[in-house]
């Protein structure tokens, strides 16, 4: 046995951010209360920015890693970086100190004397810190891994910081704990599965990387009963993840009672990851079982979409409407997969670099509507907002405008790709249903578009604060590139095109 | 006609984009010097434009355009439209007029305007407007050309309706917009036809195309017609015209600069442009040369019955662009003259606007023509330059209308057969009413007894004011002559517009005889006018007992009163059905579903029940349903 | 034969036989209540003292069992290095101290945190 070569220069950025979060715990540990913000964002940022430099450096390369256990290749490439975009943007939102939005011990007891203490003290944990960077990283290795044991031991890295983060809210705490561990319990029913199906693929395939896989599909001519039981109980954890239904019930409970720069980083980071893994998977590793799990994800597809659209039409709290957009988004990413072509490869990066950049946007401006209370999640206040502050109100526009898919914003350019991918392999049913669905969700923006314009403003405390530098430069790099993709996406579609290949 | 490439282009445009983009975010700040960079960036662009002058004249003839390649737009597969700017010999002529009398209505307003708080917003949608002018000439495609024309459509929305305080204002500003709106979809038709057929949508790429005969004369007629229905949009011709009058709502200057000079002759530059589809396309030749000459007549009557100076302007701008358009319509041997008598009127008409306003603003922003009188002792300079623009613009030799409209009269005539007599008759008919409404203008405004209200002190301009209105008459003076001697200005634009170097067909009558004719026509008008308006005094309302024809001719030849009942009363009785259907029917229909799709929504709600448990069931069921599925469509 | 038979067979052999013994020791085994026999494990020794709560165990209880697992694996992560680290060389010692590191920035936190602290 020979010892294993790592290719340390080409896994840099994840080791990078790894390395940070690991630093990020001995600050915690070690450092005076006092220092430990500056110190930890400092170490955050200066991380993710450097792992975006190695991540550039490397951009070339398409080659396995690790023994094969990963595959550093153009779609990794292109996936990781919008990993860290988003991250760095989430950190942004993070790290903003004016709105109190992390409790400072999670475990307490709402209500209880150590709680109420903390609070008044305005202490402000920075734990959430080396927790979004774990996060970060285990984003990064999840659509770069080319091995099933690799994937699952990324998913648990990436969900596990995510399910603590989610119990951080300051305010509202009970929906805050209530979301933590809903997101927990489900998530580890969902693992279980996953591991589950893993099991059955190695069983049939011989094998748990994914080149060991694809080879073994086509030996066998893939209609081993085993390797199809895998597939399902894999692609239920995958889509899991993604909230796609029937699996989707935790999003809008956990989305609603994160800390709201956590949703936003949440909602970006894990679709990139999640939908990075899903096509990789797909398209690298079982591809040749296509005729089986296309009308799978074909149906999956129709009704996450339906029921995203629908529900949302119901909801009275705007991080709800968010959490239902948010799955009927997973629902037009899924007809990126079905089309399984180059185009859909493109197509689904191209959206999922799009989407993050105007869903991160969109909750940092909830993050600004606020009352004595916290944040203003209902709806029916946020009537006559663009009477009260028309440049805020203006930005939310242009995001639900970018999330309905409206021309001449970054949203369009990625529906019209996907649709057209879509349609041009074939699968019109699906395409169909994506414009009638398309149709229904701009129905939900517009409404809150009118409601903020077209009624009075009611005087009930509810007002738009103006945190720090760091959520203005949030809001104003998502809207500048959801308006600048849709007005000339090409250069960002090029450049896509030209990385996005898998490693052979 | 090889093209050579400059890197210069672009700053024509860019330098007046981001003034007006650096004015409207600046601020108030900039309040103080917002019209000194306004209007420096308008003289930076026509700077600019005399340099690319310059070089084009030292290139030979046939190969004097250049294009500069910015960026590719949109590419999408077989479908590639890049953003090129195409400078030749029609787009100078175009360029030199906006930028040039573009900067010296830029300086007036600095005058114009100075009492206004929003004055740098106001130069802010000059220079917009500018920017977007410039766009539309420069565009080497009917797409880039598209958006310049939208810029330009939304700088004047934006300039008409300047003063939108008061709701007739933002109301004419309307008016203008939704006429417009009917002409681009005109454009936008011809983009699709041209795309459709040609699969090009550059000027270039489409007169190959019709060169290589890719398109039946059905779709070139097709695309004529949808290419003059936006011309007949933005110029305000027949049947569009109703708005150009309600538009002189905006600021005299903007009257001056977009609603005489320039935007409103982006028709005739479209046709122009277009010469390749007409010259193939004679059915959509005819009905160019038709609503040239109906609107020539129109304007011309309509300016018969104004007292608003601005309007009764307006009018003669409409009956002008009608003279410009009639002569595209008359195939390569009228293009150049069009051109020619663009350039002139921009000149001349610009400065009589200007003149007006040097008279408003003398007169307490009085409108009213029964109200001046006698203004030319106590207005001296504004007399003069008004009076030079009057002589050019009824054309007495040798001022520039002189030269043009001779020509176009001329070329009306030698269109052949009965079409030329009728057309050569119009042109003569539009040029004695043209002496006659002008010369009543001149007359009530300059001469005759001073008829001001008690509280009107007028007093001459001041010279940021007066200088720009004495070039523009030198102007109006010199350019006609310059223009036509030695056709030097037809042969400049003979390997744009004119490529196959078609030869004078038959003339009908000779030059001279023509010329005597409209000086004839001219001194018609002229001595009615005199009989009518210098012996009596004006009465200071206007006379209520005349013909019903003098009725029909204030309310504008009745063309809002068309509009009304034609569109806007079957429009409304057609809305109030589709309001009754869409309320009973449709909504009916829409409404149960959405009813439908309500409940369906908070029926799927109660499946979100907040128990972990209910969620994981349903993970459960949604496994098997998986596991159940792949194994029935695989095996 | 399929492979999977013997399984099954011997699934079915033990089901049969939990069945049968339940079965028969409520059939044949004599039937005499009193106070121990009620009592958990059947043991005679009372279950001293009572959790608190209701029986619940104090959640100390699960932190120091959750870092008693952690460390627990890590230890049974060092075996099978342990049995090939001659073949692995250099590589495999330096992986194992970045390994052992890790774990040991996880074990500062918690010392530092509080959580190694019963009260």
């Amino acid at each position: 046995m020979n010892a294993p070569n790592i290719e340390y220069g080409i896994l840099g950025p994840i080791l990078i951010v790894l390395a940070a979060a690991l630093i990020g715990v001995l600050i915690e540990a070690f450092v005076s209360r006092r220092y430990r913000y500056i110190l930890q964002t400092g170490t955050a940022f200066a991380a993710v920015a450097l792992a975006f430099l190695q991540l550039v450096l490397i951009r070339q390369t398409s080659s396995k890693a690790a023994v094969s256990s990963m595959s550093i290749d153009g779609v990794t490439i292109v996936l990781q970086g919008s990993v860290l975009i988003f991250g760095f943007l989430g950190l942004l939102l993070i790290a903003e100190r004016g709105f109190q939005s992390f409790t400072a011990q999670a475990a307490a007891i709402p209500g209880s004397n150590e709680e109420q203490k903390a609070l008044v003290s305005g202490l402000q944990q920075t734990e959430v810190f080396p927790l979004t960077l774990f996060a970060i990283s285990g984003a990064m290795l999840f659509p770069a891994a080319n091995d099933l044991l690799t994937l699952f031991v990324s998913l648990e890295v990436l969900s596990l910081p995510l399910y603590l983060m989610a119990g951080l809210s300051q305010r509202r705490r009970l929906l805050s704990q209530e979301a933590a561990l809903k997101y927990f319990l489900l998530g580890a029913f969902s693992s279980a599965f996953f591991l589950f199906g893993s099991a059955f693929i190695y069983g049939q395939a011989g094998s748990t990387t994914f080149d060991g896989i694809r080879k073994s599909i086509v030996e066998s001519g893939g209609s081993d009963q085993f390797l199809l039981v895998g597939l399902a109980l894999l692609t239920v954890g995958l889509l899991f993840k993604v909230s796609a239904a029937p699996f989707h019930a935790w999003t809008p409970d956990v989305y609603q009672g994160s800390p709201t720069p956590v949703t936003a980083f949440m909602a970006a980071v894990t679709k990139v990851a999640a939908f990075g893994a899903a096509i990789r998977i797909y398209y690298f590793a079982v591809g040749g079982l296509v005729w089986s799990w296309r009308p799978i994800l074909i149906a999956i597809s129709i009704v996450t979409m339906a029921i995203g659209t629908v529900i949302a039409i119901a909801q009275k709290d705007i991080k709800r409407v968010l959490a239902y957009s948010a799955i009927a988004h997973s629902g037009f990413l899924l007809t990126g997969i079905i089309a399984l072509s180059k185009d859909g490869l493109n197509a689904t990066l191209i959206y999922l670099f799009t989407y993050g950049f105007t869903t991160i946007g969109t909750f940092a401006i909830v993050t600004l509507v606020r009352d004595s209370g916290g944040e203003v999640s209902d709806l029916n206040r946020w009537a006559g907002l663009g009477k009260r502050s028309p440049l805020v109100a203006g930005t939310f526009t242009l995001f639900l405008l970018g999330l309905a898919g409206i021309p001449l914003t970054s949203g369009f350019v990625g529906k019209f790709a996907i649709f057209t991918a879509a349609y041009k392999s074939g699968n019109i049913s699906v395409v169909v249903a994506g414009v009638l669905a398309s149709a229904i969700a701009a129905f939900f923006y517009i409404r809150i578009i009118v409601m903020m314009y077209f009624s009075d403003p009611v005087e009930d405390g509810t007002s738009v604060v103006i945190p720090s530098a760091m959520t203005v430069a949030t809001i104003a790099i998502c809207a500048v590139a959801t308006l600048v993709m849709g007005i000339y996406p090409q250069p960002v579609i090029s450049a896509i095109n030209s990385l996005a290949f898998f490693a052979g | 006609m090889s093209l050579g490439t400059s890197d210069t282009l672009v700053y024509l445009i860019a330098i007046p984009l981001f003034s007006s983009a650096f004015l409207l975010l600046g601020g108030r700040a900039l309040d103080r010097v917002g019209h000194l960079i306004g209007t420096a960036a308008s003289a930076s662009s026509f700077v600019v434009a005399l340099i690319e002058l310059n070089k084009m004249l030292g290139r030979d003839a046939e190969s004097r355009g250049v294009t500069q390649h910015l960026f590719t737009w949109i590419n999408v597969g077989s479908f590639q439209i890049d953003a090129t700017l195409l400078l030749d010999q029609l787009s100078i002529c175009f360029v030199l007029l906006i930028t040039g009398v573009g900067t010296l209505i830029h300086i007036y307003s600095i005058s114009y305007m100075a009492h206004d708080i929003d004055r740098r917003r106001f130069f802010a949608f000059l220079n917009l407007f500018i920017a977007a002018m410039l766009l539309l000439v420069l565009g080497n495609s009917y797409l880039n050309l598209y958006v310049g024309w939208e810029g330009v459509g939304l700088a004047s929305y934006l300039l008409i309706g300047f003063w939108n305080q008061k709701p007739t204002y933002a109301t004419a500003a309307k008016k203008a917009f939704v006429a417009n709106r009917v002409g681009d979809v005109g454009l936008s038709l011809a983009v699709m036809i041209a795309f459709v057929q040609f699969g090009a949508v550059t000027f270039d790429g489409v007169a190959k195309g019709i060169e290589a005969g890719s398109a039946s004369s059905t779709a070139l007629n097709a695309m004529g017609a949808a290419i003059l229905l936006a011309a007949v949009g933005k110029s305000a011709q027949f049947p569009l015209q109703a708005w150009l009058g309600d538009a002189m709502a905006g600021p005299t200057p903007v009257s001056a600069l977009i609603h005489a000079a320039t935007m409103v002759t982006a028709g005739v530059y479209l046709i122009s442009r277009s010469n390749f589809v007409f010259d193939n396309a004679p059915t959509a030749q005819l009905l160019v040369v038709i609503v040239g000459a109906v609107t020539l007549l129109f304007g011309a009557v309509i300016g018969m019955a104004k007292d608003d100076i601005k309007k009764a302007l307006a009018a003669s701008t409409m009956s002008q662009i009608g003279y410009m358009i009639l002569a595209t319509g008359l195939g390569p041997a009228g293009y150049a003259f069009a051109m020619m008598h663009l350039l002139t009127h921009g000149f001349f008409k610009a400065g009589m606007f200007l003149g007006a306003g040097s008279v408003m603003h003398g007169m307490n922003d009085e409108v009213d023509m029964r109200k001046y009188g006698a203004l030319r002792k106590v207005m001296p300079i504004t007399f003069a330059t008004f009076g030079l623009g009057y002589l050019a613009i009824i054309g007495i030799p040798p001022f520039a209308g002189f030269y043009s409209k001779d020509k176009i009269i001329e070329t009306a005539f030698n269109a052949g057969g009965s079409k030329g007599i009728i057309l050569g008759c119009v042109t003569l008919l539009g040029a004695a009413i043209t002496a006659f409404y002008m010369t009543r203008v001149m007359l009530m405004t300059f001469f005759g007894t001073k008829r001001w209200d008690s509280a009107a002190h007028p007093h001459e301009s001041p010279w940021l004011m007066t200088v720009p209105m004495i070039l523009l008459s030198i102007g109006s003076i010199t350019t006609g002559f310059i223009f036509s001697n030695g056709d030097r200005l037809k042969n400049f634009l003979a390997p744009v517009v004119d490529k196959h170097h078609h030869e004078h067909e038959t003339e009908l009558l000779a030059p001279i005889v023509v010329t005597g004719l409209a000086m004839f026509a001219v001194a018609i008008g002229i001595s009615i006018a005199l009989a009518k308006y210098s012996r009596k005094t004006i009465p200071a309302s206007a006379p209520t007992d005349v013909t019903v024809w003098t009725k029909i001719a204030r309310r504008d030849l009745l063309q809002d009163d068309f509009n009304e009942t034609v569109f806007m009363r079957p429009g409304q009785s057609l809305t109030r059905v589709l309001a009754f259907l869409d309320k009973r029917v449709v909504d009916g229909a829409v409404s149960g579903v959405g009813a439908m799709t309500l409940r369906l929504a908070g029926d799927l709600r109660k499946t979100q029940t907040g128990y972990v448990r209910s969620y994981a069931l349903l993970i459960l069921l949604g496994t098997v349903a998986i596991l159940a599925a792949i194994l029935v469509v695989t095996v | 034969m399929n492979p999977y038979l013997p399984i099954i067979a011997i699934g079915a052999v033990g089901f049969g036989f939990a069945a049968f013994s339940v079965v028969a020791a409520a059939i044949s085994g004599p039937r005499r209540y009193n106070r121990s026999k009620i009592d958990a494990y059947e043991c005679g020794i009372e279950p001293t003292p009572q959790a608190a709560g209701g029986g619940r165990f104090p959640v100390k209880y699960f932190l120091t069992a959750m870092l008693f697992i952690i460390f627990d694996i890590e230890i049974v992560f060092l075996y099978p290095w342990a049995v090939s680290f001659d073949q692995l060389g250099l590589f495999g010692i330096v992986e194992m101290f970045i390994f052992i590191a890790t774990v040991f920035i996880a074990y500062g936190y918690v010392w530092r945190r509080g959580g190694l602290e019963w009260d």
